[in-house]
């Protein structure tokens, strides 16, 4: 696992309370990890810190899953 | 329409002295004092370094780490004191009408903590304007009746009353009186407050209201005392479970006491300074022993504002002579808020819970902290000084005044059928 996906992983587990194992690559944060839309809120703005870097709106509506978040966060961070 | 009568049918408390009713209660009648030096925050440059905390509190043994971060520390206090007084009330399941029960909460300020933190953050980090997406629903005052009323899935009336230290009075007179009309069966009530922060103790410092003896914090509020120098501040809550008496007759509960009467009134006088006359504490003892239709001389215990402020204390002893005449003498007479502290929007439920017991144990808790008498107060009256006092309570009124001027009392009964 990326060091990238190792901290995605921390932070998802920390603010949404959940287990390790249930932050799997397509674990919807919404379905599967009982996140509200604050929560992703949250999230997103966490990665942004934690990553320093700015997600635009746009592209932070396609962030749904692990997976995705890992991804962009690949791409983008610096 | 004839009104429907309301018990008291369930407790809890959070508070500088206990973290549950108990032990509160316990405490309160063992004249301890809650007050120490602030571990909250650094309070080094602060006019005042000590207040009445919450001891001993591991917020994990009550909300799940996830939810409570999600939750203002006056809602925690709300969720802790709620869960205690809804567990006392005994409900079994199916019991109750969800839709007949309610929520009315009261804080003076709300989440005061995370207005600061975020506002700091905000200025700290380079006026970015990065704010969590939960300040808002954790900082609005509404959001520990709302918290509540989703925890335990009541349907009926949720809302907070807000007028400064009057606040958790003025939401158990609401709640009595949407009960009373039949609006509802059931209401969680009371009121917390969660202030000891660098923005409220500093606040306070900066209108002069704190006592200021940081050499000796566990005496430092001692209402009625000639050298009382401002109150302690403090925090916690309390939860009270109103119900409709005759559906808690009709599942068997336990009653602590009846409501037989509330009175409000305002000083229109000054934001912070209480009416010089005392005209708004005289109406609003007047306004609530007539709204429960019993003479004044009936009343055995009264549970005072009294926060050790040099105005405000001698301000409301000269309205109960006033209105008692010689039964001020007779009556009983305290301000736990010398044990306490004064937990400004929580101070009112506490006092509840306080004029409760008192009537269920036939025992006063004191003022403790009396040294030297203040010729400005009669020493005919009984204040109950530096020791509880056994007596058969059987009504008793309590008083809360707020800043702006809000007055706010309610009278409890020893319950008979």
């Amino acid at each position: 696992m990326s060091e990238i996906a190792e901290k995605v992983k921390q932070i998802i587990v920390e603010k949404l309370g959940v287990e390790e194992s249930e932050v799997t690559t397509d674990a919807s944060f919404t379905n599967d990890l009982g996140a509200d839309s604050l929560d992703t809120v949250e999230l997103i703005m966490e990665f942004e810190k934690e990553f320093n870097i700015s997600i635009p709106d746009d592209q932070a509506e396609n962030i749904g899953t692990v997976g995705q978040a890992v991804t962009y966060l690949e791409e983008n961070a610096k | 329409m004839s009104f429907k009568r309301v018990v008291v049918t369930g407790l809890g408390a959070l508070t500088p002295l206990g973290n549950d009713a108990p032990t509160f209660w316990q405490n309160l009648v063992a004249g301890i004092s809650g007050a120490a030096p602030i571990t909250r925050f650094d309070a080094e440059r602060f006019r005042t370094k000590f207040a009445c905390e919450i001891k001993g509190l591991d917020m994990n043994d009550y909300i799940p780490r996830q939810e409570a971060r999600k939750m203002d520390p006056f809602t925690q206090y709300a969720v802790i004191a709620a869960d205690e007084a809804v567990k006392d009330a005994g409900f079994a399941p199916d019991q109750l009408d969800l839709d007949k029960a309610g929520v009315i909460w009261g804080s003076g300020i709300g989440g005061l903590k995370t207005f600061e933190d975020e506002v700091m953050n905000f200025s700290e980090g380079g006026r970015n304007p990065r704010f969590n997406p939960f300040f808002i629903p954790k900082m609005i005052a509404d959001s520990a009746s709302g918290v509540l009323s989703i925890r335990y899935g009541y349907r009926g009336p949720n809302f907070i009353t807000v007028s400064a230290c009057a606040s958790s009075t003025n939401a158990i007179i609401d709640a009595f009186y949407y009960i009373r009309l039949g609006v509802m069966k059931v209401c969680i009530s009371g009121g917390s407050e969660a202030a000891i922060t660098n923005a409220g103790v500093g606040g306070f410092n900066a209108l002069k209201a704190l006592s200021e003896r940081n050499d000796s914090p566990e005496t430092a509020s001692r209402p009625y005392d000639k050298d009382r120098d401002g109150f302690v501040l403090g925090e916690g809550g309390a939860a009270l479970i109103l119900e409709d008496y005759e559906h808690a007759k009709a599942r068997g509960a336990k009653i602590y006491a009846e409501i037989i009467g509330a009175g409000m009134s305002s000083d229109a006088y000054h934001i912070t300074a209480p009416h010089p006359d005392g005209t708004g504490a005289y109406q609003v003892m007047k306004n609530a022993v007539e709204d429960a239709g019993i003479r004044p001389d009936e009343i055995d215990y009264i549970n005072t504002h009294g926060t050790s402020t040099p105005l405000g204390d001698p301000q409301e002893i000269k309205a109960i002579e006033r209105y008692f005449g010689d039964h001020a003498y007779a009556m009983n007479i305290s301000s736990t808020k010398s044990m306490t502290g004064h937990l400004l929007g929580g101070a009112g439920a506490i006092e509840a819970a306080a004029c409760i017991l008192a009537i269920r144990d036939g025992v006063v808790p004191p003022t403790i902290n009396h040294f030297t008498d203040d010729p400005e107060i009669d020493p005919r009256l009984n204040l109950t000084f530096n020791k509880a006092q056994e007596r058969k309570v059987d009504i008793a009124l309590s008083n809360t005044f707020g800043f702006g001027g809000h007055n706010a009392s309610v009278i409890f009964k020893k319950f008979e059928e």
